[in-house]
């Protein structure tokens, strides 16, 4: 196979144009089991009652957001070193999805933190850098939309989420031993002490944002491609 | 000599530039005092706002004197690449014989001696002001000097990447600020974890870090962004 085949916008535009249904279709189903197992099969929690349920919403969107990050990147990194096109059009594509996720990670834990810790909002290290990373993926969209040339936002703001991926990390480590007060991860690749039912569910609902993630990129990506290649013969033939 | 001028050098880019900037800096040295203004006045506009109580200012005094070294250090950052970059000289550089790493280093030196540098030295009488200890200060001043350098540099590349875009101050903001966290974070760190009766050298050796991890890799980062401004 060539993998630069559909490197092609128009050939990916075809491409894109038949997945983005089976992904959307995908996360519609992964959502509303997630949500089944998530609201009615997973038990009350011991201590936090039925408060802890917004984890099903809020872990999934805080991991997508950080995954997100790391796909934004690669597809800059790999538009800067091959020069491709359709790379560009993909980071900006993720960025607002990313961002979205980011949003709702904060929202929801303000919405749990009221009564559990008892406020909307702590200057805690994953708060913190959570609201970093958002303003990460602001300065990425403003910067790509920033120049009348888009080829040349595409590569600015690329140059950004690579310099921004390098910070990343620091960032996070020095709001970590600033200030913590958020519970350690439950979650670890050695093993979970949480309920199966809790964990089903909240994997099926990491699994429906990652495939709602995809779907949304992809449907951006084609309006990326449409707008970018209107004067081209292939888009006129649409 | 005459082969040195010829084939360039990263030191002789550096040399060349750095005294480039630091004597068009001289000449008018307008902005430098205004950026210093700006750090000072700002510093002393906190206890007009949350009362004069010396307790409290000199709880928030070392995160109040690095918010504003900060601020100070970006005001100044939309005019280091984008005077040369509108009448062209930006251009000539990069055509010259020297790497632009080299330049692209001295540029930011002379930025650092024009404002983090005369931040450093003001920076123990406004901690006066918010009655800090003598030993604090003194660990103020040092974070200040291993920090602003880190700023300087960042902010070089978020300057260079908005050559050119529209709406450059706020966009140059949304994309520095951020990135400038973990050197509040651990500057300002220092100071407070010496008025707490805390050893402050960890924190003062990860800015150290991260000056070194600052100072290797993001001059060829900006260097990067010039050829995409370039372009």
């Amino acid at each position: 196979m060539n993998w630069f085949y559909l490197s092609s916008p128009s050939t990916f535009y075809r491409f894109a144009g038949w997945l983005t249904p089976w992904f959307f279709a995908l996360a519609a189903l992964l959502t509303a089991a997630g949500l089944y197992y998530g609201f009615i099969v997973a038990p009350t929690d011991a201590q936090q009652g039925e408060v802890y349920r917004v984890i099903f919403i809020h872990v999934p969107a805080a991991w997508m957001s950080m995954f997100l990050y790391f796909v934004m990147a690669a597809y800059a990194a790999a538009s800067l070193t091959f020069n491709t096109r359709l790379a560009a059009m993909m980071a900006r594509a993720v960025a607002p999805t990313g961002a979205l996720f980011t949003f709702v990670a904060l929202w929801t834990g303000a919405f749990w933190g009221r009564p559990t810790w008892g406020t909307y909002w702590a200057w805690d290290a994953r708060m913190t850098s959570e609201l970093v990373l958002l303003f990460l993926y602001f300065g990425f969209i403003a910067l790509a939309n920033a120049f009348d040339d888009p080829r040349r936002g595409d590569r600015a703001a690329a140059l950004l989420a690579l310099i921004g991926l390098v910070n990343l990390p620091i960032i996070y480590f020095s709001v970590h031993w600033w200030n913590t007060l958020h519970q350690g991860s439950t979650v670890k690749l050695t093993g979970t002490s949480m309920h199966v039912a809790m964990l089903t569910a909240m994997l099926l609902m990491v699994f429906a944002f990652w495939m709602y993630a995809i779907g949304a990129a992809l449907t951006r990506v084609r309006s990326i491609i449409l707008e970018r290649e209107r004067r081209t013969r292939w888009v006129r033939a649409l | 000599m005459m082969a040195a001028a010829t084939l360039g050098s990263w030191p002789g880019g550096f040399a060349w530039a750095f005294a480039r900037d630091f004597r068009l800096a001289w000449r008018s040295p307008g902005e430098t005092v205004l950026v210093i203004a700006f750090f000072v006045l700002v510093a002393s506009l906190f206890p007009l706002g949350v009362g004069a109580d010396m307790r409290l200012l000199e709880r928030i005094g070392p995160g109040v004197i690095w918010v504003c070294a900060l601020l100070a250090a970006f005001l100044s950052l939309p005019t280091m690449f984008s005077s040369d970059y509108g009448d062209g000289s930006l251009e000539q550089m990069a055509l010259s014989s020297h790497p632009m790493v080299g330049w692209v280093s001295g540029k930011i030196a002379a930025h650092w001696i024009m404002t983090g540098l005369p931040l450093t030295v003001l920076s123990p009488l406004l901690a006066l002001q918010y009655g800090l200890e003598a030993d604090t200060l003194l660990v103020l001043a040092a974070a200040l000097a291993i920090g602003t350098p880190v700023l300087s540099l960042l902010g070089a590349a978020c300057s260079a990447l908005t050559l050119g875009a529209r709406g450059g101050g706020m966009l140059l903001a949304l994309l520095a600020l951020p990135l400038f966290v973990p050197i509040l974070i651990f500057g300002a760190g220092a100071a407070e974890a010496q008025a707490a009766g805390l050893s402050p050298s960890p924190h003062l050796s990860l800015l150290g870090a991260a000056l070194i991890v600052a100072g290797m890799g993001l001059p060829s980062a900006v260097s990067l962004a010039i050829r995409i401004a370039l372009d």
